[in-house]
């Protein structure tokens, strides 16, 4: 921690500290890609994030209404799988939640704030980082995986339907970028 | 002798466990990759900061090269390990959809967790939309998704379309990501000045 930024930080941010930079991508890369082997080694498969908020999705939907969330394939095909509490899936994400934590907080990048692009406000931001995740769940659903469960699994074993939906992604990713989102982030 | 989870009898705790720590590694170089910044993520669809694509290639090269290895010494089975089947409309329709949202919200969920984590507000209101989404897709569209579990292929991967061997399919990646590094330390020379 440095004596210096804290004396010149503004009243009751007192605690902050200057960030630590980021890895230099390439080692950081590696990092997960050796994560993501071991996890291939263990466990016979990948890494995954959004199976975990289906497989939640699925049990609050069965506490509402057992026969309504049997009514869906979705949620009874996650309801086959057990309990959120013994899913794979969850504690996997419960692991990256505090791994991410632990990091962040190390590294002092731990704040409780807002962050968004220089053109736009914080309630705007708030309301597409919404839908944008609604959005890029409904995707994730229906590609059967997201830029972890997919693109980065199974691209690992050059799963061909993986390539293609990082194709797919980053085409759609740049295209409303450039086409529409240029106020958000520039 | 692996995966581990096809030639030992691992009790649910000692899984769960596992699976707790390949978590831990997972957020911690998510982190450290500066993915918990919507700003770093976003920076890599105007060009003038392409970690996230580094980060990305270098993973995926890493564990490919790791799996064919292991493979090929015959420590690691390659026909046990899952391999999502492959819907080409839906990775295309999926991969759209999960773009817009991408750019739209500024994460993935694997990166909005990270964020979250690190107290950013705008991950966790965007972690609630995952949530909405997942709920909403399996209350309107599970007629899909048995459809799309129907359709699929499974263990459909480049070696197996093509006959090449994954080895040079390695090669291959190594090679693409040596020049992708080169063309994208030019591309963020070139758009620096997009850099908010």
């Amino acid at each position: 921690m440095s004596s210096m930024t804290a004396a010149n930080a503004p009243a009751g941010t007192a605690t902050k500290r200057v960030p630590a930079p980021y890895w230099n991508p390439y080692l950081a890369g590696f990092g997960l890609g050796l994560v993501l082997l071991a996890a291939y080694l263990i466990a016979g498969r990948g890494l995954g994030a959004t199976g975990a908020f289906s497989s939640v999705a699925a049990w609050l939907a069965n506490l509402i209404s057992p026969e309504h969330a049997q009514a869906s394939a979705v949620h009874a095909r996650y309801l086959e799988s057990g309990s959120p509490a013994t899913a794979w899936l969850v504690w996997l994400l419960a692991g990256s939640f505090i791994g991410a934590g632990v990091s962040g907080y190390m590294a002092g990048r731990t704040s409780l704030t807002i962050e968004r692009g220089p053109s736009i406000t914080d309630n705007q931001r708030l309301v597409l980082a919404l839908v944008g995740g609604i959005i890029a769940g409904v995707g994730a659903k229906i590609a059967r995986g997201c830029t972890s469960g997919q693109a980065l699994t199974g691209a690992a074993v050059l799963n061909a339907g993986s390539l293609v939906f990082m194709g797919a992604v980053f085409v759609a990713g740049y295209a409303v970028a450039w086409l529409f989102a240029r106020k958000e982030w520039l | 002798m692996f995966p581990l989870s096809s030639t030992m009898e691992l009790t649910q705790a000692t899984t769960l466990g596992l699976a707790l720590v390949i978590g831990l590694g997972f957020g911690f170089f998510l982190e450290k990759a500066g993915f918990g910044s919507t700003r770093k993520l976003a920076a890599v669809f105007y060009f003038y900061d392409m970690a996230v694509v580094k980060v990305m290639f270098t993973a995926i090269v890493t564990a490919m090269a790791g799996i064919f290895i292991l493979s090929s010494a015959g420590a690691l089975d390659f026909a046990e390990l899952y391999i999502e089947p492959s819907n080409y409309p839906a990775a295309i329709i999926g991969g759209i959809v999960f773009g817009v949202g991408f750019i739209v919200g500024g994460y993935c969920p694997g990166t909005s967790l990270a964020a979250a984590a690190t107290g950013k507000i705008d991950g966790w209101v965007f972690i609630a939309g995952i949530f909405i989404g997942s709920y909403a897709y399996a209350e309107f569209l599970s007629g899909f998704d048995t459809w799309l579990a129907a359709s699929a292929r499974p263990d459909v991967t480049l070696p197996s379309l093509t006959g090449i061997p994954m080895g040079w399919f390695v090669l291959l990646f190594i090679g693409f990501l040596a020049l992708a590094g080169w063309g994208m330390s030019l591309a963020e020379k070139k758009f620096a000045g997009l850099r908010p």
